[in-house]
């Protein structure tokens, strides 16, 4: 049987998990939609098809991205797929009460246009189950600042890809250090030119390397903030 | 014992115009060795194989200079010419060095989503940028990676009808507006000059 001929219906709970792995990797959004809507309709509860068969799925493309095997266009068309499983999947969340991990804004940096890495971290997040505010690209201080206040997120993500927009950054956390706002958030950078030692230079929390570190960074740092609320 | 030569270590993408511009001034004593210009696309392997370079090569020569800007490497690029006591070309990118830095902030200035090519990448738009990213493959990635971007700026290093039909066609591919600015060889051509005295 061909792969156009497959019945997705005929597969079991398990297979067609499976598949939907598989049709991820690959990068096919049609046959994504039509699988996430195939296991709501058996009875799947939303939050269960997100982290079951999307974030797994993504977790495979995400460890043979990091082993070289996978490269960015096949990320990005994986990623595509899974945003158009979450289009579905996004407004049934909100309405079951899906977990929360917390929340992050995040936004490419002022005089950069590239935002690549950074949608995919903020639908990789999204996919961990944090509420992301994504400001776009090009984000002024001024607009991180407005968006800190108005959403109060546990997070600020900040991404650039140029070596010329790359010290934005510090300006953004030297405002909020003169703001005395600073340690209210924790700061994770990311992006193309950056390195650890840029991240501790500018005074960031964590140097972010790709878009499944930053979830995993992301929920160890949420984790730890909860440790320390419990035990305070 | 090392001969009394220089050494340019430099991209790829700038083989053409580096040897043009020894064949032109005589510089007799200057040799070329360049890394390859897919690099372009991964940045973060620039540094390793520069070091690697330069450790064959600095017993063979006097002088030894990195014909590279920053390119995308953060700094490590620098880092390793300032350890190894050698020059490289003071700027972001090649794109800012062909058109001047100056020259450069006022072009990005007018449009901040400027998509840029220099000869090379006029050139070898499909290797580089149609099958590096993919596109040829996943038309539908044109809306995810370029979606950003308004307009495609050919900064050309030498007037070729050839290279302007390609520059051209690449904007077409990519749906962006298209502007042609003649750069000439820029800081390039001081850079190489400084290298040879």
């Amino acid at each position: 049987m061909s792969e156009e001929d497959l019945d997705l219906r005929s597969l079991d709970d398990s297979e067609l998990c499976e598949q939907m792995w598989d049709d991820l990797y690959d990068g096919l959004a049609d046959e994504i939609c039509e699988a996430v809507n195939i296991l709501l309709e058996r009875g799947w509860q939303p939050y269960k098809v997100l982290t079951e068969a999307l974030v797994e799925g993504m977790r495979i493309v995400g460890i043979d991205f990091r082993d070289g095997i996978l490269f960015v266009p096949e990320v990005l068309m994986a990623a595509n797929s899974m945003k158009s499983g979450m289009k579905i999947l996004r407004p049934l969340l909100a309405e079951s009460g899906a977990p929360q991990m917390g929340k992050i804004v995040i936004g490419t940096v002022k005089g950069d246009i590239h935002d690549i890495g950074k949608n995919l971290v903020a639908m990789m997040m999204e996919g961990a189950g944090f509420e992301v505010i994504n400001l776009g690209i090009n984000v002024a201080v001024e607009d991180y600042l407005a968006a800190l206040e108005e959403h109060k997120p546990q997070i600020l993500g900040m991404s650039a890809l140029l070596t010329t927009t790359m010290p934005y950054m510090k300006i953004v956390i030297d405002t909020l250090i003169e703001k005395g706002i600073r340690d209210d958030y924790i700061i994770l950078v990311g992006g193309a030119p950056l390195n650890e030692e840029f991240a501790d230079a500018i005074g960031a929390d964590k140097y972010c390397r790709d878009a499944a570190i930053a979830v995993e960074i992301a929920k160890d740092f949420i984790n730890k903030k909860h440790n320390q609320t419990a035990i305070a | 014992m090392a001969i009394e030569k220089t050494l340019i270590i430099a991209c790829g993408a700038l083989a053409r115009e580096i040897l043009s511009m020894i064949e032109i001034n005589g510089f007799n004593h200057m040799d070329l060795k360049c890394l390859p210009a897919s690099l372009h696309n991964k940045p973060n392997k620039i540094p390793e194989a520069l070091r690697n370079k330069i450790t064959e090569n600095k017993h063979l020569y006097q002088n030894i200079f990195v014909a590279y800007a920053d390119c995308g490497t953060g700094g490590a690029i620098k880092k390793i010419c300032d350890n190894e006591n050698i020059k490289m070309i003071k700027a972001p990118h090649c794109y800012s060095f062909y058109a001047g830095q100056e020259n450069f902030n006022k072009i990005a200035e007018q449009e901040l989503g400027s998509f840029y090519l220099t000869d090379y990448l006029a050139s070898n738009f499909d290797t580089l940028i149609m099958e590096g990213c993919g596109l040829n493959k996943y038309p539908e990635m044109r809306d995810l990676m370029f979606s950003n971007y308004k307009r495609l700026v050919y900064l050309s290093q030498i007037n070729d009808a050839e290279l302007d039909k390609k520059a051209e066609a690449a904007a077409k591919k990519l749906q962006l507006d298209y502007i042609k600015i003649t750069t000439g060889y820029g800081e390039l051509a001081n850079f190489i000059d400084n290298a040879a005295a």
